[in-house]
């Protein structure tokens, strides 16, 4: 048994590659090979495709976009997540718990029953088209799952280190910023990755909020997918390098993942 | 942990608060606001009641997709989390395998969904994707495009190759706060590794494994994106979810009516699942 279970985990990451793999084989391949031939590997082997993507400029502002309105997200999600975490992990007030059964709900809501209200909505308030709009919106999930993780780091922390600083004198805001954000780093991370991979994946509610200005990258490609007949190959180098940022990102918090999860909640 | 209870701490969920306020209620209202009324657009509004609700509730298309959705949720839940546990079982526990699989275990978690779906489109052609060309050549009448078997197939294969990696993560985790201890006494105890599974690991993954299935059944009863890519909810409407199916009433037919009513019986459905989950989870915080 011992001697054979690294079968079971080698046999899945094959099973996830497999795709992958296959994008990446589909992105050098030119359109005529894609469409004439079936290769297990590039025959002719181009980078014409990714020469487009990196030219041609309502390509590439599709990922600029898409990664200003992630990391605004992520930014006001955990900021605003932070004060309201601590107060949930350390205080009793009025409503507590139906506060934070309200904001799991957000978490819980499909995006498409917000689809139509939030283009009325954010048409009215002149945010259409914009990447503070997607930004926001986005908040919507993401925030009710930041103070969700940052809790549970946050109550795993004792409270004996609060009080042992205020009898050291520390002010509550010199206390938070010094002493307990830098207990909770990896807290942080983790909930920044999360922040960062829900508002990056999203895309319902980021097409119906932006036409051309704040356009995201996943919304360039199904425009053109359906527009200019199936380019198949230059849809496979777009999908290879969304990829990209994700996989920067597991690289800077892979020591943390499992830790991570062990002590917060998600 | 002992909570002092303190009035002011609602200065620091108040930034919170507005945001979510902001997102949340202005825009439910409109929803709550069509789902009761008639319009012809200029802001016209005739009050209807209840009868959107009616139309909807008795709606053949609703059932259908309703229905479709709770099959689709509890195949996809079969089978990811019992795969789930089975490979975070047999996951390295230390050494280089550790990050290489939890690295290579979470790119799909990171890919877009529309490119998610889009790969599994090009993945599963059945002229000259992967898995379409090696299922014909196999012998088997492969067309995810054409037969609704097919169709189904495919986009259940999908969401466990996206999604079982966070079941995976999570019971991963949970195994990892066990003690050695527990399983020195197990061994001592002459345990079979059955018994060390249900009496020692279960139990310390009841909690991971909770917030695995509330955030699996909450996420693939809202999938609207890789399928939407995928199969279009297609051939005809068998995988016409019910995000899909709201999103082609309320933005491609421009019934507001009865997409509204639509959308507040769906969101009731999820919240009543996820309130008996919550309920559940939070008790079992309370007697650890």
């Amino acid at each position: 048994m011992k001697k054979t279970k690294w079968i079971v985990p080698t046999v899945y990451i094959i099973f996830l590659m497999l795709p992958i793999y296959w994008l990446l084989n589909m992105s050098f391949k030119t359109t005529t090979e894609i469409i004439n031939t079936y290769t297990l590997w590039p025959q002719e082997f181009t980078l014409e495709n990714y020469k487009t993507i990196f030219t041609d400029s309502t390509w590439y502002t599709g990922y600029l976009n898409s990664i200003y309105y992630v990391v605004m997200n992520t930014v006001i999600s955990v900021a605003a997540a932070l004060p309201a975490a601590y107060a949930f992990s350390r205080y009793k007030f009025l409503g507590d718990k139906h506060l934070f059964f309200w904001l799991l709900t957000n978490r819980m809501a499909p995006p498409a029953v917000f689809a139509l209200p939030f283009f009325q909505f954010y048409s009215s308030v002149n945010l259409f088209d914009t990447h503070v709009a997607v930004a926001l919106s986005h908040c919507l999930f993401n925030i009710p799952l930041a103070v969700w993780i940052l809790e549970g780091f946050m109550s795993a922390v004792p409270k004996e280190l609060d009080e042992t600083a205020y009898v050291d004198g520390y002010s509550f805001w010199r206390f938070f910023f010094k002493i307990f954000i830098p207990t909770i780093t990896a807290g942080i991370g983790i909930t920044m990755f999360f922040c960062f991979m829900f508002s990056w994946v999203e895309l319902l509610l980021a097409k119906t909020l932006t036409a051309v200005a704040a356009k995201p990258i996943a919304a360039t490609m199904t425009r053109t997918a359906s527009t200019s007949g199936y380019e198949l190959g230059l849809l496979a180098a777009a999908g290879s390098l969304t990829i990209i940022p994700g996989a920067i990102v597991i690289y800077f918090v892979r020591n943390y993942i499992a830790k991570g999860f062990a002590l917060g909640r998600v | 942990m002992n909570k002092t209870i303190n009035q002011k701490a609602w200065f620091f969920v108040i930034p919170v608060f507005v945001l979510v306020a902001f997102n949340a209620i202005i825009p439910l209202m409109t929803v709550v606001n069509y789902a009761f009324q008639e319009t012809f657009g200029n802001n016209v509004f005739m009050w209807e009641g209840t009868r959107w609700f009616k139309q909807i509730m008795l709606s053949e298309r609703f059932h259908a997709s309703l229905g479709r959705q709770f099959l689709f949720t509890f195949i996809i839940l079969f089978i990811q989390i019992p795969l789930g546990i089975a490979i975070a079982l047999t996951m390295p526990k230390e050494g280089i395998g550790v990050p290489v699989c939890l690295v290579l275990m979470s790119m799909p978690l990171l890919i877009p969904w529309n490119v998610v779906g889009a790969m599994w489109n090009i993945f599963a052609l059945p002229d000259i994707g992967f898995l379409g060309h090696s299922l014909n050549a196999l012998g088997f009448d492969y067309n995810f495009t054409q037969q609704i078997g097919d169709a189904w197939f495919t986009t259940i294969l999908m969401d466990v190759w996206h999604w079982t990696s966070l079941v995976v993560l999570l019971s991963y985790a949970g195994l990892q706060s066990i003690q050695p201890a527990y399983y020195q006494a197990a061994e001592i105890d002459g345990a079979s590794r059955w018994a060390v599974f249900t009496k020692i690991e279960l139990p310390k993954m009841k909690k991971v494994l909770t917030i695995a299935i509330l955030l699996r059944f909450m996420d693939s009863f809202m999938i609207y994106t890789e399928p939407f890519v995928l199969t279009g909810g297609g051939p005809g409407n068998a995988t016409a979810f019910l995000s899909i199916d709201l999103v082609k009433m309320a933005l491609g037919q421009f019934d507001l009516g009865p997409a509204a009513a639509m959308s507040l019986i769906y969101f009731f459905i999820v919240l009543l699942v996820c309130w008996v989950f919550y309920t559940l989870m939070m008790r079992n915080e309370g007697n650890q």
